[in-house]
């Protein structure tokens, strides 16, 4: 039994569930909860199978509020506990995690988006953007990575455990369907080998007597009065705006004299940033933008990015939950939008080249 | 000169007198469970979670690591917590509509599974916090905001019973008992012994406690008792129902 599981960096051709499993492995998560539900399942699998050989725990529940609720307790416990989800599965662990919102519990869940709403399919869609970032009965003190790749898928579910401990909000990595099940190519590696300091989880309940004394924790998330909350929540909502510069991520390409700049996020980058190579080869002027951070949005950076175009043309397999949070951060600039909205399925750069020429007419 | 109240040594001082009605059960229950705790020595181990609904009044109610979650999600929280740290000692408390409608199916995956944790549920026949609406566990014929009438049992079914339903579908290992806040000195030792099973590792262990909710019920000092006493019982049994090693646990009283 190893303490490292990843021992230097490995090439490997692996579905991304199988990712996620070792890249919390790799991140020295303790133990997963989780309940099955397409298409998530083989990150469970996965762990089920490894996580033994490095002393780690499982335990699989009776449904997604218990995964998210015994997620929380193994945090409390002072565990990197995690669990994923997907579709009606997310839906229900919005209560766990508006639980981890309001008592600030550095929760970890992946989320492998299938269509909605309800039952809908169980591959692939992106859906589940505006319940991520903003759904429970809060604020949306949250962060949410989307992925486009798997070594990103890899990469930030090791930053997603570091991002939880270290502001304390609840973190999802908001993947999908063909990320959980396709196989591609990347890189493992070790974090700490990269110079990643993984950050050590503390108890918040359960915690040894200091000198033979023992100071009780007593955590609620209910309060007496309305304005016992709007302390509370203000405190938070000033300690969120003010790390969020910090969380925020986004990738962006051929933007300084793009007319159109193509916004999108998760895999629809893939074709964002095929078709813009292919419009640049025929001397079209577009380029891309891509938040990786959907909660802290990346707004600021996005108004900069299209400050010189003319139009915005926003792409996402769903019918304008990434439109939303752009919309609101982007309040005030005058640029034209256009949108290329197919909920729940997939996006090729065939058809975003046709829609930019369209508009380039 | 004022007389110091007896306390147990895990409540929290600080925060009596407690926030429950007058009359309310609560306090007696969490008075045997405090002392349950002192008798154990077990003050610096326990996690203690808390439901929503008056259990959540509890929610600094002792001098131990406690944590209130939602409405039915204790059960769950206290597990998490048990698997990722064996070493603490945790309890989940909660009300008869924590645990018998919206939790229900944690209460019955925790038991199924064997859980070791201590489950402790407050049976005062109705959903107190919220204004007295029809529980599980509220009696036929009993009237409440949402059965003004009287519970229908040929529309709404019969009370839940518990403790008899959590003994059928645990294993051995398991302790299940129903105590009551009328007879103190035994739930206490219900309590004891629950987390007694917890600490030697044995399964899930699970106390019901008939309890008064004389708010809701509008009752006065002698007919909450009479309630409590005559009525309950009678869908109620009390006792010891599953022990550890034993095949056939009699109910004694």
């Amino acid at each position: 039994m190893g303490d490292t599981p990843i021992q230097g960096e490995k090439r490997v051709f692996m579905t991304g569930n199988e990712v996620v499993a070792w890249a919390a492995l790799a991140a020295k998560a303790d133990i997963m909860y989780g309940y099955p539900i397409t298409p998530q399942n083989e990150i469970m699998h996965y762990w089920t199978r490894m996580a033994p050989k490095y002393g780690k725990r499982f335990l699989q529940t009776e449904d997604e509020l218990s995964a998210g609720f015994t997620t929380v307790g193994g945090v409390l416990a002072g565990r990197k506990a995690f669990t994923a989800t997907a579709g009606p599965g997310n839906t229900l662990m919005q209560e766990p995690m508006s639980m981890a919102e309001m008592m600030r519990i550095p929760t970890v869940l992946v989320v492998q988006q299938r269509g909605g709403p309800s039952t809908a399919t169980v591959i692939y869609s992106q859906q589940e953007v505006t319940m991520t970032t903003y759904g429970g009965n809060g604020e949306g003190l949250r962060i949410v990575y989307s992925t486009s790749t798997h070594q990103e898928l890899f990469d930030y579910t090791i930053k997603a455990f570091n991002t939880a401990w270290k502001y304390r909000f609840p973190t999802f990595i908001l993947a999908d369907g063909y990320q959980a099940k396709m196989r591609e190519s990347l890189t493992l590696y070790n974090p700490e080998d990269r110079g990643i300091k993984l950050i050590d989880p503390e108890p918040l309940l359960g915690k040894e007597p200091v000198n033979g004394e023992k100071k009780p924790t007593h955590l609620r998330n209910t309060y007496n009065t309305e304005e016992e909350l709007y302390e509370v929540i203000t405190k938070y909502m000033d300690e969120y705006l003010k790390v969020a510069p910090e969380i925020m991520e986004y990738e962006e390409g051929n933007v300084d004299d793009a007319d159109i700049i193509v916004v999108s996020h998760g895999v629809v980058t893939r074709a964002a940033r095929g078709a813009v190579q292919e419009l640049r080869n025929a001397g079209l002027k577009v380029g891309y933008f891509r938040p990786i951070t959907l909660r802290p949005f990346p707004g600021e950076q996005l108004k900069k990015a299209v400050v010189n175009a003319k139009t915005m043309l926003i792409v996402e397999s769903a019918y304008g939950q990434l439109a939303k949070l752009v919309k609101d951060a982007i309040y005030g600039t005058t640029i034209n939008l256009e949108y290329l909205f197919k909920p729940g399925v997939g996006i090729t750069a065939e058809e975003i080249v046709a829609k930019c020429k369209e508009l380039l007419k | 000169m004022s007389v110091e109240p007896q306390m147990p040594k895990s409540w929290n001082r600080e925060t009596k007198p407690h926030k429950f009605c007058p009359g309310c059960g609560h306090g007696l229950v969490l008075k045997a469970l405090g002392e349950a705790i002192d008798e154990l020595g077990i003050q610096d181990k326990v996690v203690f979670g808390c439901d929503i609904g008056c259990s959540l009044l509890a929610w600094d109610f002792f001098n131990v690591d406690t944590v209130q979650t939602h409405h039915g999600r204790t059960t769950p929280v206290v597990t998490g917590i048990k698997r990722a740290n064996p070493d603490v000692i945790c309890i989940a408390y909660m009300g008869d509509g924590g645990g018998y409608a919206i939790g229900s199916q944690h209460l019955v995956n925790a038991a199924a599974r064997n859980e070791r944790i201590t489950a402790i549920l407050v049976n005062n026949t109705n959903y107190a916090m919220t204004g007295g609406q029809m529980a599980p566990t509220t009696l036929p014929g009993q009237k409440t905001e949402t059965s003004p009438y009287g519970r229908d049992v040929q529309l709404m079914g019969y009370p839940t019973q518990g403790p008899e339903m959590v003994a059928a579908i645990t294993r051995e290992g398991a302790y299940v008992a129903r105590g009551t806040v009328a007879n103190l000195r035994q739930l206490k030792k219900y309590l004891k012994k629950a987390l007694e099973n917890q600490m030697a590792g044995n399964g899930f262990s699970f106390v019901e406690a008939l309890s008064t909710c004389p708010t809701n019920w509008r009752t006065n000092a002698k007919e909450t008792w009479a309630f409590l006493e005559n009525e309950m019982p009678k869908y109620f049994k009390v006792g010891e129902i599953k022990v550890p090693g034993q095949k056939e646990a009699g109910q004694d009283g």
